[in-house]
């Protein structure tokens, strides 16, 4: 995937910053990083003074996780995604104009207001609509592993999932699958502590979800989600591995949503030193704090206004955008048009 | 072929084991896309599917489009939907219907939703083949759930009774773009079933020649003038049963397969009724809730002032499967509950 695909072909994004640390992509990933980050908290805000319709739930503190994934990933490959997706989307390459008016229902999203926040996706940058349905995506996931292997391409699907997902029948039904079928897939696992308010040490006696992929002779990593560079470093890995026909691995990424669950969530379930100790850990900082010594003055600064100046285009994008036509949620359930579809 | 027609005279015949069979392998040979993925479907000296349609595929397609799966139906349907999404053309199997249950999170949530949820920039072409109907089985093994699925849209529905419309409906099925849920009755497939299914030749002319059936198309099974008789799997062959009896008695039955229960051929079920006036509805599935029920509803809308007696509907009791012979038969629509509702709602 080129870099610039990050923001779209018809977005003005923010150009790469050229300074350059060992060769290596930090900046572009600190780009977009602070794109999601940025992204979550202007939607947020857009939420609550009721421009955008529904629910929302939010990505920032895992950025590093979706950025770090994805950045190792092709344009052919596909990732699925979760009822958390803004940040899988915007790291994969959905097109930032598409997702925002995706949140505000226009005609001009990527699912044309039919997917909403929790189906953000876009099959042109490989990425299905997210599957809302906690462990919905880990089963399906196998079925784009399977089609890359009969076809034999060196194709990779990544499923991003929750650790509550992991005590889902799916995760179990899919981890085993493609580890008999030796699928080129890496199953994402975002161990963010919490599934919606309960903390999974009450929900598993098992701390670490990467344990689970011995049972089904997968190859599994622990990995420190809140440092893009450990991230990018172990995706590359597995994702190599799936791509080399060695079948699939399970990535557990150890991060933190600094946001409630959903929208209106007060998070009285868990302490406010927890959260400051996390924060502490913040990937965006962190890269922010390598980078900046190296890099000439204000490139980063200049990068946070390139970020804030497309997010403000896609706001206006979205706001000016039109909404769909009522009469086209009667239409598209099928591909072939059936008699009285819908029933009136 | 014109859809419907009566197959040449001479024509061979076939059971509707043998016709699936004829159909998968045909439309592989046709198409490399399609693919089968199931539980027991091609382990060498295995079954060939829990009821040999399969035997003998493997050995012409190999175990790379024959793909044996581990007893986990919600990996084998999400494996589906995903190789669907991506292009490719699986045909699931689960072996019986009632495992249906075990993925009904990956059918209704994700096969039946993904072209919608996508803007139609997606589409999800697999068949999932389905048999089902009481076998002295029981409560967890005889099934008839196609209810469920005609509840959801994105869904398409089909039930087959005989070896023609067999053949030609899991051919459209595997060329649709829509993920289509095929259910068989397992009576009905002519094996060792045709003393339990009442001594039914369950054989049926099937051309040498290729042909299709469409999705969406009812068929009139026999032509008839007192009564509307729509019924589908082994009720079809109760109620045509029936109808012969009651002959004799001068209620001249039309008797409708239905073939596709999403969507519902309302056209020839409609002219039907407003030329008999009455309905009666035939179905394994259970009461409550069932096809027939959304049958009767549409016939009410659309033909209340055709009808001539209130409409009619013969299913299986409301309550879990027995396995004792002469339980299960309580509970399913026989011969003779068929026809008594028949003579009732003509007035006899």
């Amino acid at each position: 995937m080129s870099p610039d695909t990050l923001s779209g072909s018809t977005t003005p994004g923010p150009a790469p910053v050229t300074g350059d640390v060992d060769g290596a992509r930090e900046p572009e990933l600190y780009r977009r990083m602070r794109l999601i980050r940025r992204f979550e908290e202007r939607v947020y805000l857009l939420y609550l003074q009721g421009e955008i319709p529904g629910t929302l739930h939010q990505y920032q503190g895992q950025e590093a996780v979706a950025v770090g994934v994805c950045d190792v990933l092709r344009a052919t490959d596909w990732i699925t995604s979760t009822h958390r997706p803004h940040g899988h989307a915007l790291a994969k390459g959905v097109d930032l104009r598409a997702a925002m008016a995706e949140l505000y229902g226009k005609a001009t999203g990527c699912c044309g207001g039919k997917g909403g926040s929790m189906h953000l996706g876009d099959p042109a940058v490989g990425m299905l609509p997210a599957i809302a349905i906690v462990g919905g995506g880990n089963t399906v996931v196998t079925g784009l592993g399977l089609a890359f292997k009969l076809r034999h391409t060196d194709q990779v699907a990544v499923c991003f999932f929750g650790e509550g997902a992991s005590n889902e029948g799916a995760f179990h039904e899919g981890l085993n699958f493609a580890a008999v079928q030796h699928l080129p897939i890496v199953f994402a696992c975002e161990n963010n502590l919490y599934g919606a308010s309960t903390p999974f040490t009450q929900t598993s006696l098992v701390p670490d979800v990467a344990t689970r992929g011995a049972a089904y002779g997968v190859r599994a990593e622990i990995v420190d989600g809140m440092d893009v560079l450990a991230v990018r470093e172990s995706a590359e890995r597995a994702v190599g591995e799936a791509r080399a026909g060695a079948g699939p691995v399970l990535l557990e990424f150890k991060t933190y949503r600094f946001a409630g669950h959903s929208r209106g969530d007060v998070r009285g379930y868990r302490s406010r030193e927890e959260e400051a100790e996390w924060k502490e850990r913040d990937p965006i900082v962190r890269i922010r704090d390598r980078l900046a010594p190296v890099l000439k003055p204000g490139a980063l600064d200049e990068v946070d206004a390139q970020v804030e100046a497309a997010i403000d285009d896609a706001v206006e994008f979205a706001r000016q955008s039109p909404p769909p036509r009522a009469e086209d949620a009667l239409t598209g359930a099928y591909a072939t048009l059936i008699r009285g579809e819908p029933p009136s | 072929m014109t859809p419907g027609a009566a197959p040449a005279g001479g024509a061979r015949r076939l059971t509707i084991a043998e016709a699936l069979r004829e159909a998968i392998a045909e439309e592989m040979r046709r198409d490399e896309r399609v693919f089968l993925i199931g539980e027991d479907v091609g382990v060498p000296g295995g079954f060939g599917g829990a009821f040999g349609v399969y035997l003998g595929l493997t050995e012409e397609f190999g175990h790379e489009r024959i793909i044996d799966t581990p007893i986990s139906e919600k990996a084998i349907a999400g494996a589906a939907i995903g190789a669907a999404l991506m292009g490719l053309r699986p045909i699931p199997d689960l072996q019986y219907a009632d495992f249906l249950f075990e993925c009904m999170d990956e059918l209704v949530n994700q096969a039946a939703k993904m072209r919608y949820m996508s803007n139609g920039k997606l589409s999800v072409p697999l068949v999932l083949r389905c048999p089902v109907g009481t076998a002295n089985r029981g409560a967890q093994h005889g099934q008839c759930p196609e209810s469920y699925f005609v509840h959801v849209p994105g869904l398409k529905v089909v039930c087959v009774s005989d070896a023609y419309h067999a053949k030609g409906l899991l051919k459209s099925a595997v060329r649709d773009d829509d993920p289509v849920i095929f259910f068989e009755h397992k009576l009905l497939y002519g094996s060792k079933g045709r003393e339990q299914a009442g001594g039914l030749d369950l054989t049926s002319p099937v051309p040498e020649e290729e042909y299709l059936f469409p999705i969406g198309k009812a068929v009139v099974k026999r032509p008839g003038t007192s009564v509307t008789v729509v019924a589908t799997h082994i009720s079809l062959y109760r109620a045509l049963a029936a109808a012969e009896e009651l002959a004799g008695d001068g209620i001249d039955c039309e008797v409708i397969d239905p073939l596709t229960l999403l969507p519902l051929d309302e056209e020839t079920i409609f002219a039907s009724v407003r030329k008999t006036g009455r309905l009666v509805i035939a179905h394994e599935d259970t009461l409550t809730g069932g096809w027939g029920a959304e049958l009767a509803a549409r016939v009410a809308e659309e033909c209340l002032f055709s009808l001539e007696a209130p409409i009619r509907r013969v299913a299986s009791r409301d309550v879990p499967l027995p396995v004792a012979p002469v339980m299960e038969q309580t509970v399913v629509p026989s011969l003779a509950r068929i026809k008594a509702v028949i003579q009732s709602c003509c007035g006899g």
